[in-house]
């Protein structure tokens, strides 16, 4: 029995547990959200603007405090570890970054500079931290040409890749990814996709995916969290979550109603009464 | 036309001292965004602390600066533990008078450990006319300006490379450009902190060191500052190029003033006219001499 929990605690490299965070002491923007992220999979988190989804990454990576926001109440473990009190700086070291909204790359930095930075906790000397760039050259062979280019002056889609390219110079076991296809054309956000899947597939990076864009994500995981107003309202396997009426009609836009929430649906409601 | 010369090289020697002083406000002021109204007191600080430690305990020149050395990064830890990592996601204002604050506690600390009086500051630096220049040319330069030009120009040199070359210098620009994404990345905001304020400690104390040399270290050391303004607002105040450029302006321009203005206007040019300079130039161009490049997103 003991042996077959601490099995399943193994399996789970992150999970949330009914988390609430406050911003200013007094903005309430997640209101109990809960969520596990499998060892070596990758989980959506979907949701329209404004669901509370970059709050549940910042949460989990402690990038919160710098604005006002706070966890107070519920937890967070890595790898079986409370994350509260850790610094962005532990949390980085111990293996968990975040890749951010609006890919927050140094424009004044060169590419090949800003990967660099990446490798700023590591302590396993420059010959790994070489190998590792030409890693993720071999990843994104778009950035080899332009290493040399401040990366303030590459596209939209290069600057994902920069941002992304960083995050793995940490040698990271999980990426908290936030919103990679925000601002991207259709193809390119495909391509980005694509090399997401390959790193999960090949370096067994876990993942925990923020998208509003439910089709392609659900597309490229393997289970999914739907959020609503900082509170998961619906989940499961990708492929399920894809075949479920309700999210066909709110988020994958095949059918036009005019019910204005998820919350109306009969279907979820009864699937949330079933839960309860 | 020899008399310019001499007044031109004599400002570009005052203008590296500027230079030095804005440098130590630009690398603040980059990496945190705190306007360090503080700098020209730590200048003044610096130089107490050395002149102290030779005098009290009777140490060499070479000792006393590298104690004074620990001594600067020790405040600026003391000074990110007391009192930025308590204001941080404060308004800029609110640091900015934590700054001022931090300026009289230094004055005052200054005072009770080393005293008020006047002190000479003599670490060997080389005295009196370089001969060659005023044997062959009959131009008067000082010894001590040379030197102080030189060792500002190993210093920027120095600075230069740490902040191109290595990891902590990377971590330092990343910070300024992004303090989230630098954040995000691993990278601790407060170590920077500490690094850039001693950093800063070191450049005020070689500003102190020759400001000192030259006329003493007393209290108007620290009014340096005031010459450092203006650098900044012509400069820019976060480009390390713009401060040393800057200061060499200035310092020119104030002897030049002296020179063709002074006779015609009356004397005490050289206190205002910095600032009338800066003034006139952010009319023209308000982001300063090298404000930072603005690059617009595609
Ligand atoms: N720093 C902040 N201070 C106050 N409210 C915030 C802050 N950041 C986000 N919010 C609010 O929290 C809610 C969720 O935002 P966010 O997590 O960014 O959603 P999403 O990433 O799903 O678009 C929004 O209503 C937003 O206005
Ligand atoms: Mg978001």
């Amino acid at each position: 029995m003991n042996q077959t929990t601490d099995q399943a605690a193994a399996d789970t490299i992150l999970s949330v547990n009914n988390i609430e965070v406050i911003y200013n002491h007094v903005i309430l923007v997640l209101k109990g959200v809960s969520l596990d992220v499998p060892r070596g999979g990758i989980v959506a988190l979907l949701g329209a603007n404004g669901a509370g989804k970059t709050t549940t990454l910042k949460a989990i990576s402690n990038l919160l405090r710098a604005e006002r926001g706070e966890v107070t109440k519920g937890a967070i473990l890595f790898e079986g570890n409370e994350v509260t009190d850790l610094t962005p700086n532990d949390l980085v070291t111990r293996g968990c970054i975040q890749v951010m909204e609006g890919r927050h790359c140094f424009e004044h930095l060169t590419v090949e500079e800003n990967l660099m930075t990446g490798a700023y906790t590591r302590r396993d000397g420059a010959a790994a931290v070489k190998a590792d760039l030409e890693l993720v050259y071999s990843y994104f062979p778009r950035l080899r040409e332009r290493r040399k280019s401040l990366a303030g002056y590459t596209s939209g889609g290069e600057q994902q890749m920069v941002a992304i390219g960083r995050a793995l110079m940490s040698k990271p076991k999980m990426i908290l990814l936030d919103e990679p296809s925000m601002g991207l054309a259709p193809q390119l956000v495909e391509e980005i996709f694509e090399i997401v899947r390959k790193l999960n597939e090949q370096e067994g990076v876990s993942i925990l995916l923020a998208e509003q864009n439910t089709n392609i994500a659900l597309k490229y995981s393997n289970y999914g969290y739907i959020l609503e107003s900082g509170r998961v309202v619906l989940d499961g396997d990708a492929a399920e979550l894809r075949e479920n009426e309700d999210v066909k009609e709110f988020y994958l836009g095949v059918a036009g109603a005019d019910r204005k929430s998820f919350r109306d649906v009969k279907h979820y409601k009864r699937r949330k009464r079933w839960l309860a | 036309m020899m008399f310019l010369l001499e007044a031109t090289i004599s400002g570009l020697m005052a203008g590296v001292m500027y230079s030095l002083v804005a440098l130590g406000f630009v690398l603040i002021f980059k990496a945190s965004g705190v306007f360090n109204f503080a700098q020209g007191v730590m200048a003044l600080f610096a130089g107490l602390t050395l002149v102290g430690l030779m005098e009290k305990f009777s140490l060499p020149p070479w000792a006393a600066i590298i104690a004074t050395i620990a001594v600067m990064i020790l405040l600026a830890w003391l000074i990110e533990f007391l009192v930025l990592r308590r204001l941080v996601n404060q308004a800029p204002i609110i640091l900015f008078m934590a700054t001022l604050g931090l300026a009289y506690v230094l004055e005052g600390l200054g005072d009770i450990l080393w005293g008020s009086d006047v002190k000479l500051l003599d670490i060997g630096l080389p005295q009196g006319a370089v001969d060659w220049l005023l044997d062959d040319y009959n131009l008067y330069v000082e010894r001590l300006e040379v030197a102080a030009a030189v060792t500002a120009v190993i210093m920027v040199v120095v600075l230069a490379v740490f902040f191109q070359k290595t990891r902590i210098g990377r971590a330092l620009r990343a910070v300024a450009d992004d303090h989230q994404a630098a954040l995000s990345v691993g990278i601790s905001l407060r170590t920077i902190w500490v690094i850039v304020w001693s950093v800063s400690g070191v450049v005020a104390l070689v500003a102190g060191i020759m400001w000192g040399s030259k006329s003493g270290v007393q209290f108007s050391l620290s009014l340096i500052a005031l010459k450092a303004l203006p650098v900044l607002m012509l400069g820019g105040f976060t480009s390390i190029p713009g401060a040393i450029i800057g200061g060499l302006i200035i310092g020119v321009g104030e002897k030049w003033a002296e020179i063709y203005m002074g006779p015609i206007i009356g004397g005490a040019i050289e206190n205002w006219f910095a600032y009338m300079l800066a003034l006139a130039f952010l009319l023209v161009r308000p982001q300063g001499l090298f404000g930072e490049k603005i690059i617009e997103r595609i």
